[in-house]
């Protein structure tokens, strides 16, 4: 076939696209951001207003929209992840674990439109006649759930959030939680530690940093989902004043008004979009650096004789 | 069915030169500190260690020793309950730690752990932990908060440990700092902080060379007088050096380790009472 | 000193020995009972995990399955109120889209991950993590670049700039599935017809890529997988339509799409349409995912 030369330049041209796709991608949503900066300067970022009609763009509602959801998702995800992940690992009999994890993957892969759906068309009947009055009844004098009850909105964008980032979290931190070698393990049962004492003291500190890295692809995947929070959070310009209220995130910004946005309104959601890529580049870098970093120091557990 | 004649008839032998000059064997006094009576260890069903029985003494040196494969390290994680975690182990049969069964329902195992030490093959420090740290993760996870019993008993454990004047300036350094035979210096003085009645060694120079591995045997050797040690080996001359008492183990037919003999180290390398033994100690297998 | 070497109570190490375990006794019921609790939470986490995850499964089964006819899988969308629509549209759309990005995508994402697997230079070190940070990315930000790259530049929506967005979005993940399974092809193998003289080239594609496959196809199903349940970029990027369109070059349906927008109508024909799409969609993608699984198992265990 091919000289060996020729070889290594076909494999090196296919990287260099690879690449170049990437930076054409970055390149791109820069340009095509930049009028949104040359035209209003930069303060609409952090401003209120979002009123394209009277020439006002404030990304701040769906800036705080965005961190809003993430935050109510993450306060459930990473407890409830954390601890599925330890039992999955740890916990559950042998012959229940791969099944189940292969079940935790599996879900990683439900599109998130179907978790959309399911948000909007039962879940927030449900949030709206039951789960709502019952946290305003219990938490009202937090501040927290004022205003009317409304299904969707804040509160159940970032419930839905949850339900998808969990897989990831879970499948990733149990990964790195199995990999703290049975040595230490032994060593802290043999010491007289509990069974709580083996993971809290021995356990999550050795996978501390891939757990870290979980967390922050989790929290990567809640910044930028779209569909399923643009079908349950409202889609209000408005900042939240409660956490039952309906908002908007700057992903479901750019799909509920990419339809009628032209000129300056447009490039304004490009910006929204490079915002987002940025979030998505740090978030994930991040991420991966924590993982790998884990996964070549993590030893290798050699089964003891 | 009837067993035939013997083929080989018993051979009788007289009283042979060997009585002249018997080897001491005695029996220590007092009771044993722990005592194993018919041991047996099963996995889903099968057995690695079948019915083995023997004491250990307060302030002696018993070492378990065998080819690989004979059970030594398998009877060991009986003797601090060790195979708990594995859903398919059994161990049947008693084993006594002070007059007490260490496997009645009564009995805690972590409680259990904290009097009954294990020190193992490799050096296992926790990695996330300082060289302190680890010295005192055993009272910590015992429940002792009191920083002058930890500061105490750290101290002393090191010093035993021989590692006192090496890290006494470096006490929150990262264990993994340690070279390898510090480290498992380290693990024995974490195992004694917690001021155990009996140290279970499981090969503890396996990953050592052979400096480090001396002085490890040196340790061994002076440990005694602090906590009854059961160490394994699979090295003779260890065994022959360190212990005072052995336990000499062997596969049976059916791949169950079982006990060949029990006796004083001097008797078990120079006047074994049954030939397999004098084989292995002679390095004829294993 | 030596006087008393027999006095238990003089020797400070047995003395130590009482304190302590005189406190792990203590401290045994309070120790246990922490442990039970926090040991239980961690039950109750994977309970509370498990419990909306098999809730939208079971939903999307029991909504779904009603909405399934014979009109469902032929007939093109209606509009409200007008019987016997059904999303052969979006199937069309969504095979057509699944289809362009993955001829396109697997012949370059194969490539990249050969070079990643068989370099191991700063220069693949970058790409590889490139490829990792892309496979994160939010993928409304990618449906963007398509609208901008495609739809911009050809003058209209059309399924081509959704495979584009969808390719571009499968790509990292080929790469890397690719890398991985090449990389785990014995060195023996390559190495024996290396010092036979055979050519890089041929070794790869005689001995080094037929000992991958299993892993490869594996990494593509799942790729496509997650493709084709992609809903964001093809928002931007294929815009949707009502009718039948074979032509790559125009505005087609998907099946997010079709879930996405029927979803949001308070019609309960359109609502039941949007569950039936929901569960074709996620048949289709765990059949994707579990098969890989199984194919990778079964050529795996052919090969013994």
């Amino acid at each position: 076939m091919f000289p060996d030369g020729a070889y290594r330049g076909l494999l090196a041209v296919a990287g260099a696209v690879f690449v170049a796709l990437v930076a054409w991608f970055v390149v791109s949503l820069i340009v095509q951001a930049r009028p949104a900066f040359s035209t209003l300067g930069f303060s609409w970022i952090v401003q209120k207003v979002w009123d394209p009609g009277h020439g006002k763009y404030g990304l701040l509602p769906f800036i705080l929209g965005t961190i809003e959801t993430t935050a109510i998702a993450l306060v459930f995800a990473v407890p409830i992840g954390l601890g599925t992940a330890l039992a999955l690992a740890y916990l559950v009999p042998h012959r229940l674990r791969a099944g189940l994890g292969t079940a935790v993957e599996l879900l990683a892969a439900v599109p998130s439109v179907v978790y959309g759906l399911w948000g909007l068309i039962v879940l927030a009947p449900l949030f709206r006649d039951h789960v709502e009055p019952a946290l305003t009844s219990v938490l009202g004098w937090t501040g927290l759930f004022s205003g009317p009850n409304e299904g969707v909105g804040l509160l159940l964008a970032g419930i839905i959030l949850f339900v998808m980032v969990l897989p990831t979290m879970v499948a990733i931190s149990r990964d790195v939680l199995a990999v703290v070698p049975v040595e230490q393990v032994e060593g802290a049962m043999a010491l007289g530690a509990t069974r709580w004492q083996v993971l809290r003291k021995v356990v999550v500190p050795g996978a501390r940093t891939g757990l870290l890295g979980a967390f922050t692809l989790a929290t990567g995947r809640a910044l930028g989902e779209t569909v399923a929070v643009a079908l349950v959070i409202g889609n209000s310009p408005y900042v939240a004043h409660s956490v039952k209220s309906a908002a908007a995130t700057l992903a479901s910004l750019i799909v509920n008004n990419f339809g009628e946005a032209t000129g300056t309104q447009l490039s304004v959601l490009f910006a929204a979009g490079l915002v987002l890529l940025v979030i998505g580049i740090c978030v994930n870098a991040l991420a991966r650096v924590l993982v790998r970093n884990t996964a070549r120091s993590g030893v290798t557990s050699v089964a003891v004789a | 069915m009837i067993d035939p004649i013997p083929a080989v008839p018993h051979l009788e032998e007289g009283a042979g030169p060997g009585t002249a000059e018997e080897l001491p064997d005695p029996e220590p006094a007092g009771d044993p500190v722990m005592s194993l009576q018919g041991v047996t260890v099963a996995f889903a069903g099968r057995k690695a260690v079948r019915d083995v029985s023997f004491d250990v003494h307060v302030g002696e040196i018993t070492a378990l020793i065998g080819p690989s494969g004979s059970g030594k390290t398998t009877l060991l994680r009986a003797l601090n309950r060790m195979h708990d975690t594995v859903r398919t182990a059994s161990v049947t049969g008693t084993v006594l730690l002070d007059g007490t069964d260490i496997y009645a329902p009564t009995t805690d195992p972590t409680l259990l752990r904290s009097r009954v030490g294990m020190v193992f093959q490799r050096p296992n420090p926790f990695p996330t932990m300082s060289i302190y740290e680890n010295a005192v993760a055993g009272l910590r996870f015992n429940g002792v908060r009191k920083k002058a019993l930890l500061d105490e008993a750290a101290e002393s454990a090191l010093v035993a440990a021989v590692l006192w004047d090496s890290v006494r300036d470096r006490l929150n350094a990262h264990a993994s700092t340690l070279s390898g035979g510090e480290q498992q210096r380290l693990c024995i003085a974490r195992a004694l902080a917690v001021e155990p009645e009996v140290l279970l060694m499981d090969e503890p120079t396996s990953a050592l060379d052979p400096i480090a591995t001396k002085r490890i045997e040196e340790l061994v050797g002076e440990l005694k007088h602090r906590v009854t040690i059961i160490i394994v080996t699979h090295n003779m001359q260890q065994a022959m050096r360190v212990s005072d008492r052995c336990a000499f183990l062997l596969m049976g037919e059916d791949k169950a380790g079982e006990l060949i003999e029990f006796g004083s180290t001097a008797k078990l390398f120079s006047e074994p009472s049954d030939p397999r033994t004098l084989d292995y100690v002679n390095g004829r297998f294993g | 000193m030596t006087t008393l070497a027999f006095d238990p109570s003089a020797d400070p190490n047995l003395v130590r020995r009482r304190k302590i375990q005189n406190v792990a006794a203590a401290s045994l019921g309070r120790r246990k009972v922490y442990s039970r609790i926090a040991i239980g939470i961690c039950w109750v986490s994977l309970a509370l995990a498990i419990v909306p995850l098999v809730a939208v499964i079971a939903y999307v089964v029991a909504k779904g399955l009603p909405a399934w006819n014979i009109d469902f899988f032929t007939q093109s969308t209606t509009p409200e109120g007008i019987p016997g629509g059904g999303v052969w549209n979006a199937i069309v759309g969504t095979v057509e889209i699944g289809v362009i990005a993955t001829a396109v995508t697997v012949p370059i994402g194969l490539l990249c991950g050969l070079f990643l697997a068989e370099s191991d230079g700063r220069i693949a070190e970058s790409v590889r993590f490139t490829a990792d940070v892309m496979t994160g990315m939010p993928s409304i930000t990618i449906g963007i670049f398509g609208y901008i790259a495609i739809v911009r530049n050809t003058g209209g929506y059309s399924a081509l700039a959704g495979a584009f967005a969808i390719g571009f979005i499968m790509l990292p993940v080929i790469m890397r599935a690719g890398e991985t399974a090449i990389r785990g092809v014995p060195h023996q193998l390559s190495e024996a017809a290396l010092a036979l003289g055979a050519r890089r080239a041929t070794i790869a594609r005689r001995v080094v890529v037929p000992a991958a496959m299993p892993g490869i196809i594996t990494g593509v199903l799942l790729a496509v997988a997650r493709g084709l349940g992609e809903t964001a970029p093809l928002l931007l990027t294929i815009f949707g339509n009502q009718y039948l369109k074979w032509n790559p070059t125009k505005p087609i349906e998907a099946l997010p799409l079709a879930i996405y927008n029927n979803s949001s109508q308070p019609y309960a024909d359109l609502i039941q349409i949007a569950w039936g799409a929901a569960l074709l969609l996620m048949v289709v993608v765990l059949v994707l995912s579990i098969g890989s699984r199984v194919l990778a198992t079964v050529l795996q265990r052919e090969r013994r």
